[in-house]
């Protein structure tokens, strides 16, 4: 069990690293950060001035290094636009965009589990069949056309949910049901086909002889294998949504983290930029690792192994 | 009784491999309405200059936000004008155009790179195995939405390099499937007898595998498509993609937000539009993946 | 208690159960009876897709979704089965009646211990506390001759090989020391090796605590060992029914006499002679199945085997079968193997 945890840890770690230099040559390679900085009115010995303050005439390799071994100390530089360093800025605007990830996921698990259970345990019925109809729209439905759709009807026609902020938990609600629509469809799909192919299995036949009831046999002794595979599902569908929170932030006009990136994607703020692309995959690597820990706990035969 | 040499000859042997096809897509209604929806939003995209009634650039400031037939406009618009008064109608036909030609291409080219991996990795397993599923993960590990932004924000949003970004970014799901199902089909006896017989590596994988795995890969290339024209959509929405003027959806959705308040359709019917573009993709996707693996039916 | 001590344990008269498909539908059991006494070990035999698996499930009340059970009798202990919820049939199962089936590799909850597994039909029909309980499980494991039970609590059945699930299985079933055990050919996955050590293990508790068991196998060597009365059953029909002792020594239908006579048996079968077989296939049972559904396969068979088959009694007792021909041959065919 450790050997596996150390091994998935060391990893995680590689595939960081590589994100984050693929990330950090990509924008500095791309944009001119010195031109950026200096603004609209510099010369050219003004951005020759800076590049070299700034040492963007160094080998990428190196200024990389540079950037990277600062990032481990938690220094990921200045924002060009708010002079500010980067690190409290993403750490102010984070906890929007991790509650509304909680949230969402929540919501996700909350609707498309209970979904998939009903669906699997009355097969061809009128819930399976409206569920696998709202997964197959719901994979369809572009997320920032949903949020403004919501907008539209609860809003602007019905009045009953503000369109943008954060003031109280009211303001999360249209958030969180576009964030988490998301992760729905493939979350239900495999907790119906787990529930499905587990209420066939010959273990549960022999809860049944016991004399188990059928709450019992659903929720003791299926659900509980059936839900190994969403747990991985919803961890990765987690680190995803994260990453996708910058289209409902910018919908809701949420100022996370996401909201950040957007915006400073516009402003060319390339400090800001590389961090939270960093910290975004972080997420990703971490909740992953979660679930693979977490599997294996959940399932005997993975914890023996 | 005259009868038709066919059902003789399925009386005698059974349904033909071909027929039990046929017969599967037919009895497929999922399959049948993707399929018939795209082909129409195909053939609109394709004849877009003869369909579209206006230019999808004229503007007209006289005649700016005319609502749809529907809520009381008249048939010189029968969807209305935008804010600077282009005929919506238009702007939709030529908005297929742009959303089918980013879909497909971006599709082709990250289903190329993803074969290439996947099946080496299946293939030649070891080393190769262990190198494409690290790029995998890190390629996982990228905020797809974030990265794109960022690339296209620095290249400038042409048509090119939003279909450039897309195609080098949606790879993975190719990789995964291609690498399982080259890795199923390697340990087969018909792979291991070609290979006992001298072929070289590159008959084997496009002769022996290759054919066993391109139902696999078709459906994954239908469901990266919807993807690649989900992720324009919210890229040109968010400003960073295909620019304006060109007739993009999400561009038209995000220019109708601004005036979402009062004129609700401007966001609504390029929405539906990209929605039954998508559902017609999806739905076309998991109706092949049905009829070519009807065992792994639900 | 208040029955009769010769009552048999389970009643089954006319027993049918169907399978409604899209046209017609599949009969596989059609009308079978038989008794068990308490503390008797029946064994029905015959060959797969004969519909014994139908018959055990059905007693239990665990038949898949779509099967119809029709009977005029089905009593378990003086309870009509046909009658009794679901309430009732669940407060049955574990408790009275239990089961043993043919897989223990997938029997058994991957997410559970051995321990709790065993616990669980304890704890909810004697609602025992959690001390007693598992001290009943260290016995019974013990008792199915599991070393080191106390420990083997806290394994995970991925643990363990197939013979110690099947086990375990059986330590399950015996757990609320019931009546009837209906074991489902229960040594077929498990290795030549070990089928006979669980055979013989499960015949010895069974007798050993009184409990009647109805045995569902396809190998005849297993039946002549443990068996009291045998049930041959074919297409949906029991054909022979009787003693081990009548069935084997004087079978008279001529499945039974098929059967028996492809098993080897050591130096009255020829070296290099070949082995018995019955030729031929079982007939389709969708839809309505008339006249003996042997007479395809049959070298008795005569034109009468396609009307009514009527129930004969072989010799005196209980050995009955069914046959157009009073002994099992036809008219004219010399008697003797």
């Amino acid at each position: 069990m450790l050997v596996f945890i150390l091994k998935r840890l060391g990893l995680a770690a590689l595939v960081a690293v590589t994100v984050s230099a693929i990330s950090f040559s990509l924008l500095f390679l791309a944009g001119d950060p010195a031109t950026a900085l200096a603004g609209e009115q510099a010369t050219d010995v003004d951005i020759e001035a800076i590049r070299r303050l700034y040492g963007f005439d160094r080998p990428v390799l190196v200024q990389y290094w540079d950037w990277l071994a600062k990032a481990l100390q938690g220094d990921f530089g200045e924002s060009y636009y708010f002079k500010l360093p980067v690190a409290d800025l993403v750490l102010q605007r984070l906890s929007i965009t991790m509650t509304l990830g909680v949230c969402g996921i929540s919501f996700a698990l909350l609707t498309a589990v209970p979904l998939g259970v009903i669906a699997a345990i009355r097969p061809n019925s009128l819930i399976d069949r409206l569920a696998l109809l709202l997964s197959v729209m719901g994979q369809a439905m572009p997320s920032f056309w949903f949020g403004l759709m919501l907008i539209v009807i609860f809003s602007i026609q019905l009045g009953w949910l503000p369109p943008s902020g954060t003031k109280t938990w009211v303001h999360f609600i249209m958030p969180t049901v576009v964030l988490g629509y998301y992760a729905m469809p493939a979350i239900m799909r495999l907790t119906r086909a787990g529930m499905l192919e587990v209420l066939a299995s010959d273990y549960i036949r022999t809860a049944r002889a016991k004399g188990a009831g059928e709450g019992r046999v659903l929720f003791k002794h299926a659900l509980r294998n059936a839900i190994i595979p969403v747990v991985s599902l919803a961890a990765v569908q987690m680190g995803f949504m994260l990453g996708g929170s910058i289209v409902v932030e910018s919908i809701f006009a949420l100022h996370g983290a996401g909201y950040l990136a957007w915006e400073s994607i516009g402003r060319n703020d390339l400090p800001t930029v590389q961090a939270l692309i960093l910290i975004f995959s972080m997420f990703y690597i971490v909740f992953t690792f979660l679930s693979d820990v977490v599997n294996a706990w959940l399932d005997p035969r993975m914890r023996a192994g | 009784m005259a009868r038709t040499a066919d059902a003789l000859l399925e009386e005698i042997h059974g349904p033909s491999p071909a027929q039990l096809l046929r017969r599967r897509v037919f009895g497929h209604q999922g399959l049948l309405i993707g399929g018939g929806v795209l082909a129409v939003l195909f053939v609109v995209a394709v004849l877009a200059p003869y369909l579209a009634p206006h230019d999808p650039y004229a503007q007209d400031l006289l005649a700016r936000m005319r609502p749809p037939v529907f809520l009381g406009g008249d048939w010189d618009h029968p969807l209305g004008t935008d804010h600077l008064g282009r005929d919506y109608l238009s702007r939709l036909i030529y908005g297929a155009q742009v959303s089918l030609l980013i879909g497909s291409v971006a599709a082709v080219i990250s289903g190329l790179i993803g074969t290439a991996m996947g099946v080496a990795a299946g293939y030649f397993g070891g080393r190769v195995d262990m190198a494409v599923t690290f790029l995998v993960n890190v390629r996982l590990a990228m905020p797809v939405v974030l990265v794109a932004l960022a690339v296209v924000a620095l290249f400038g949003g042409s048509l090119q390099v939003v279909i450039l970004v897309l195609g080098l970014l949606l790879w993975d799901r190719f990789a995964v499937v291609m690498r399982a199902s080259t890795r199923q089909v390697r340990s087969r006896e018909y792979v291991t007898a070609a290979r006992a017989i001298g072929c070289s590596t590159a008959r084997v994988v496009l002769s022996e595998i290759m054919p066993n795995i391109v139902n696999n890969l078709i459906v994954v290339a239908t469901l990266e498509m919807a993807h690649a024209i989900l992720l324009e959509a919210a890229l040109s929405f968010l400003g960073l993609g295909v620019q304006p003027p060109t007739p993009s959806w999400g561009l038209m959705i995000a220019e109708g937000k601004q005036m979402m308040l009062f004129e609700p359709w401007l966001v609504t019917i390029p929405g539906v539009a990209l929605f039954a573009l998508v559902l017609a993709i999806n739905l076309l996707g998991d109706g092949l993946r049905d009829v070519t693996a009807p065992e792994n039916r639900n | 208690m208040e029955t009769a001590v010769n009552d048999p344990i389970l009643k089954v008269r006319n027993l049918r159960l169907t399978i409604p498909l899209g046209a017609g539908s599949l009969n596989a059991v059609r009308g079978i009876d038989f008794d068990l006494q308490r503390g008797e070990t029946l064994c029905i035999v015959g060959e797969s897709g004969s519909g014994k698996s139908l018959t055990a499930l059905s007693i239990i009340d665990l038949l898949g979704r779509g099967i119809e059970r029709r009977a005029d009798r089905l009593e378990f202990d003086g309870i009509d089965l046909l009658k009794a919820g679901r309430s009732q049939m669940r407060s049955l199962r574990g408790d009275r009646m239990a089961m043993i089936f043919q897989e223990p590799m997938t029997s058994l909850n991957p997410a559970y211990t051995i321990g709790d597994q065993l616990v669980e039909a304890f704890r909810l029909h004697r609602k025992a506390d959690r001390a007693a309980a598992r001290a009943r499980a260290v016995e019974l494991l013990e008792k199915v001759g599991i070393t080191a039970a106390a420990s083997r609590l806290g394994q995970y059945p991925h643990q363990l090989s197939g013979g110690l699930r099947q086990r375990v299985m059986i330590a399950m079933a015996l757990m609320c020391e019931p009546e009837l055990i209906i074991a489902d050919e229960p040594t077929t996955a498990l290795d030549v090796t070990i089928q006979a050590q669980i055979l013989h293990l499960l015949a010895e508790l069974t007798r050993e605590m009184g409990v009647a068991m109805i045995l569902i196998t396809h190998d005849l060597g297993v039946v002549a060992r443990v068996a009291d009365k045998v049930a041959v059953m074919y297409a949906g029909e029991l054909v022979e029914t009787g003693t081990a002792k009548k069935v084997f020594e004087a079978p008279v239908h001529p499945y039974t006499r098929g059967l028996l006579g492809c098993i080897p048996v050591p130096g009255r079968t020829q070296r290099g002679a070949p082995l018995g077989a019955i030729p031929g296939i079982v007939p389709s049972l969708i839809s309505e199945v008339s006249g003996c559904a042997f007479r395809s396969r049959c070298a008795e068979a005569t034109e009468a085997c396609g009307a009514f088959i009527p129930h004969r009694v072989a010799s005196e007792g209980s050995h009955s079968f069914r046959c157009v021909h009073e002994s099992g041959r036809k008219a004219g065919a010399e008697a003797g193997t």
